[in-house]
C-alpha cells in the first residue's frame, strides 16, 4: 500500500531493540518522512524476547494495528532463531538482517524456506571493538538504513551524530566509538 | 509557529500539560497512563513549571486532591486508565457536581478482569455517566490538541464541567509518531488564565461546598448540571473554530470521511478509525461508497448531528469497543440508535462488539466488516444487528474469514 | 449571610447555585436545632470555673460566652448531647430530663 515500509525488530529485553526501532524512526524523521516507532507490550524482563516496530513512509500513516507482513525483519540476537521463527509474514520481496558473524547462506539454512534477501553484520564484534561492550544496536540501526535505503549514508551520519549529541550529553566520550560502529557497519554489511 | 517533532501520545499530552502550567498536578501512575505524571514530574522537578505535584496513595486521593485544588481556584489536571479510572468512581461524580474544570487524560485499556494491560474503551465508556465531558483522539495529534481545547472548554462559563481527553492504550500512548507541536506561549495564550468565579480560601468571599441535599433540592442541581452539559456542544465548537484560526487543523464533533455519497458507514472511536480510513480508501478505489464516521465528543452526544450525518445511507454497522452487556449491542451503539429513533427507519443499522482487551483491529478486519454491510444491504436486513468482530468463535468458523 | 439569602427548597434549577455551593458564611445560625433536644443541660454559674472545655468540645457551638466567662447555653442551637456535661470537670453542668423538667421546672 503506497510506498509504506514495515519493519519489525526482534530482540532481548535489554539490547535495545526498542531503543534502535525509535531510532531508525529518528533517522527516518529526520529526512521528512512520516514515521511510527511502537514495541509491543507484555510481561517482561531483561532478555525476554522483545518485538518492536516501524513504519516509515511518504505519507501520513493511518493504519494502527499490529504489522503482520514486513518488508524487512531485523533480529539482534541470533539465538532468538532457535525460539521463534523470525521471517514469519516477510515477504518474500522483503530482505531479513541479522546480528551474526555467519554468512547469508549460512543463516538461510536455519530459515525455514525463506526465499527473500537475507544479509548478516556481525554487530556484536563492531560493538567490541569500538565501544568495548556488547551493545549491538548502533551497528543494527546502520545496516537497516544501509539495506533500507531509507537515509542516504552521509545525512544519516550526520543526523546521528546530531541525535547522539543529545543523547550523551553527559557522556560525550560515548560519541565517537558510537559513531565509528554506525560507520562500519554501512560498509561490514553482508549480502 | 508549529514546531515538527515526533512524540508519543503521552510525550504529546505531558508537553501540553507542561505548557498550560496547572496549579496542581495529583496523579497515581498506572500503565499505560503512568508516562502522563512521569514526564511532568520531571518538568516540575526542573522548574519548568509552577505546579505543585502532588503523587498520592490511589487514583481516588488522585482525583480528590484534583477537587481540592479546583476548589481552592487554581487548575488541577491528572491523568489515569483502566482500574485507576474505576477507583476513582465516586470521586468523577463529585467533579463533575461540584462543576469543577479538571482536565484528565484517561488512556484507554481494558478493566480488569481478567487484567488485561492493552486498549479498549472500557473505562471511559463505564464512566460515561458520570457527568464529564468526553473527546476521544485518534492519534497522538489529537491527543495533543485534545488536552488543550479541554482546559478551555472546561473552564468556560457556560460549562463548568470536569473532562476526559481519551486516547488508546500502547496504540497511541506509547508509539511514536509525526506530531505538529504548539509553541509554549501560543498554548498559554489559547487557554489564558484560570479565573474561577468563586473558591475556598477565600476569606473576602467565603463559601461552602459540596453539601448534603435534601429531596427538595437535589433535581434542581442535577437539571443545571445536564444544562452545562448541553451547553458544552456549542462551546467545544466555538473552541475548535478558535483552535482552527490558531493551527489550521479543523475539529468538530466528529470526523465525517468519505461520506458525502456514501452508501455505507462504520462508526468507531478512536486509533482504530485511523485503519479504518485506510480500509475506506481501499474500498474506494475499487469503487465501493464507502465511508466512517469517527467519533470525536462521546459527552454529550451529538445525536442531531449523527442523524443527519446519516441521511441516506443504506447501511451502517457502529463499531464498539467495549461490552456493556447489554445484549443488544454496545454504548456507542444505543447512542446511534436512539438518535436514529427520530431519524431514518430504513437505515441498516448494526452493532459489532470488537477490538476487546487489546485485540488488534487490521485493515483487513474492517473490510470484513464492509463486506458484511454490503450482504445486508443485498438481502435487504440488518438482522442479526449485534455481532462481533475478531473473536474465537466455534460456530462462526465456518463464515470467519481467518482472522 | 441574611435569612433572606438563603435558598429555598424547589427553587427554579436555573436560579439554584451551580453545585449547591453556598456563597456567605454564617447560614447554619439559621438552622435552629434546639427543637431535637430531648435532655436538656443545665448550668449552674456558680461551679464554673471557665475552663472552657464545654466551649471547645460542643459541637453545634451552643456555649454561651461574654467577656471571656461561660454565661450559658444557646437553647435555640443545642441539641441536648451532654458533651458539656460530661466532659464538666466543675460539676457545672448536668442534664436534665424532660420528666424532671415538667415536675421541677427549668433554666429553659
Amino acid at each position: 500500500m503506497d510506498n509504506m515500509i514495515e519493519i519489525r525488530w526482534h530482540g532481548r529485553g535489554g539490547q535495545g531493540a526498542k531503543t534502535a526501532a525509535m531510532l531508525l524512526a529518528e533517522a527516518a524523521f529526520d529526512t521528512g518522512k512520516f514515521i511510527q516507532g511502537f514495541p509491543e507490550y507484555g510481561p517482561e524482563r531483561m532478555g525476554a524476547p522483545v518485538t518492536a516496530y516501524n513504519r516509515i513512509s511518504n505519507e501520513r500513516i493511518l493504519v494502527h494495528s499490529n504489522i503482520y507482513e514486513p518488508d524487512y525483519v531485523v533480529v539482534v540476537d541470533e539465538t532468538l532463531m532457535d525460539t521463534l521463527d523470525v521471517t514469519a509474514g516477510l515477504k518474500k520481496e522483503g530482505a531479513l538482517l541479522i546480528n551474526s558473524p555467519k554468512s547469508p547462506a549460512e543463516i538461510r539454512e536455519k530459515c525455514g524456506g525463506y526465499e527473500g534477501r537475507i544479509y548478516t553484520i556481525d554487530a556484536d564484534r563492531i560493538a567490541m571493538e569500538t565501544l568495548g561492550k556488547n551493545f549491538p544496536n548502533t551497528s543494527m540501526l546502520s545496516a537497516v538504513v544501509k539495506i533500507t535505503k531509507v537515509e542516504e549514508e552521509e545525512r544519516f551520519l550526520e543526523s546521528l551524530q546530531e541525535s547522539f549529541r543529545h543523547k550523551f550529553e553527559h557522556k560525550p566520550q560515548m560519541i565517537e566509538p558510537n559513531m565509528q560502529a554506525a560507520a562500519r557497519a554501512f560498509r561490514e554489511v553482508k549480502e | 509557529m508549529a514546531v515538527r517533532d515526533k512524540r508519543s501520545g503521552n510525550e504529546a499530552v505531558g508537553i501540553a500539560m507542561r505548557q498550560m502550567n496547572p496549579g496542581v498536578v495529583a496523579a497515581f501512575p498506572i500503565t499505560p497512563s503512568t508516562e502522563v505524571p512521569q514526564y511532568f514530574s520531571g518538568y516540575a522537578a526542573n522548574g519548568e513549571v509552577d505546579t505543585e505535584f502532588v503523587p498520592v496513595e490511589s487514583e481516588h486521593s488522585a482525583m480528590s486532591a484534583c477537587i481540592g485544588a479546583s476548589y481552592a481556584g487554581v487548575r488541577a489536571m491528572t491523568a489515569t486508565s483502566s482500574n485507576g479510572l474505576a477507583l476513582m468512581w465516586e470521586m468523577l461524580y463529585i467533579a463533575s457536581s461540584d462543576r469543577l474544570p479538571i482536565v484528565m487524560a484517561v488512556v484507554n485499556r481494558a478493566l480488569s478482569g481478567p487484567i488485561s494491560i492493552h486498549n479498549d474503551h472500557a473505562d471511559s465508556m463505564g464512566a460515561r455517566d458520570a457527568g464529564w465531558v468526553q473527546l476521544y483522539g485518534e492519534n497522538n495529534q489529537e491527543a495533543y490538541d485534545n488536552e488543550i481545547m479541554a482546559v478551555c472548554v472546561a473552564e468556560h462559563p457556560d460549562v463548568e464541567l470536569p473532562v476526559m481527553n481519551c486516547y488508546d492504550g500502547f496504540i497511541t500512548s506509547h508509539s511514536v509518531e509525526n506530531i505538529e507541536l504548539l509553541e509554549d506561549d501560543a498554548v498559554r495564550d489559547f487557554v489564558g488564565e484560570y479565573r474561577p468565579g468563586h473558591h475556598l480560601l477565600n476569606p473576602g468571599a467565603p463559601m461552602s461546598a459540596g453539601p448534603l441535599d435534601m429531596p427538595g433540592y437535589y433535581f434542581e442541581h442535577k437539571r443545571s448540571q445536564a444544562e452545562g452539559m448541553i451547553c458544552a456542544k456549542k462551546v467545544i465548537l466555538e473552541t475548535a473554530d478558535r483552535f482552527y484560526e490558531l493551527t489550521g487543523r479543523r475539529y468538530g464533533l466528529f470526523e465525517a470521511y468519505q461520506m458525502d455519497d456514501a452508501e455505507m458507514a462504520v462508526i468507531l472511536i478512536g486509533s482504530s478509525a485511523g485503519t479504518a480510513k485506510e480500509a475506506v480508501k481501499r474500498l474506494r478505489r475499487e469503487g465501493v461508497k464507502a465511508g466512517l464516521i469517527k467519533i470525536r465528543v462521546f459527552r454529550p452526544f451529538p445525536a442531531e448531528e449523527i442523524k443527519e450525518a446519516l441521511k441516506g445511507l443504506r447501511a451502517v454497522a457502529v463499531m464498539d469497543k467495549s461490552e456493556g452487556f447489554s445484549t443488544h449491542g454496545g454504548p456507542l451503539f444505543h447512542e446511534v440508535s436512539s438518535a436514529l429513533y427520530y431519524g431514518d427507519k430504513d437505515l441498516l443499522l448494526c452493532s459489532y462488539i470488537y477490538g476487546l482487551g487489546g485485540r488488534d483491529v487490521r485493515v483487513e478486519d474492517i473490510l470484513q466488516v464492509f463486506k458484511s454491510l454490503s450482504d445486508d444491504i443485498a438481502r435487504g436486513s440488518a438482522e442479526p444487528y449485534c455481532r462481533y468482530l475478531g473473536v474465537t468463535d466455534k460456530e462462526k468458523e465456518e463464515a470467519a474469514d481467518g482472522i | 449571610m441574611k435569612e433572606q439569602d438563603l435558598i429555598q427548597p424547589f427553587t427554579p434549577w436555573q436560579d439554584t447555585t451551580r453545585g449547591g455551593n453556598i456563597y456567605g458564611s454564617g447560614s447554619s445560625k439559621y438552622y435552629r436545632t434546639g427543637g431535637w433536644r430531648v435532655d436538656t443541660p443545665q448550668f449552674e454559674a456558680a461551679r464554673c470555673v471557665n475552663c472552657m472545655r464545654c466551649f471547645l468540645l460542643c459541637p453545634d457551638g451552643s456555649i454561651a460566652l461574654e467577656d471571656g466567662q461561660v454565661t450559658g447555653i444557646h437553647y435555640d442551637y443545642c441539641k441536648g448531647c451532654g458533651i458539656c456535661s460530661e466532659v464538666c470537670n466543675a460539676g457545672a453542668i448536668h442534664m436534665m430530663s424532660r420528666q424532671e423538667e415538667s415536675a421541677h421546672g427549668s433554666e429553659r
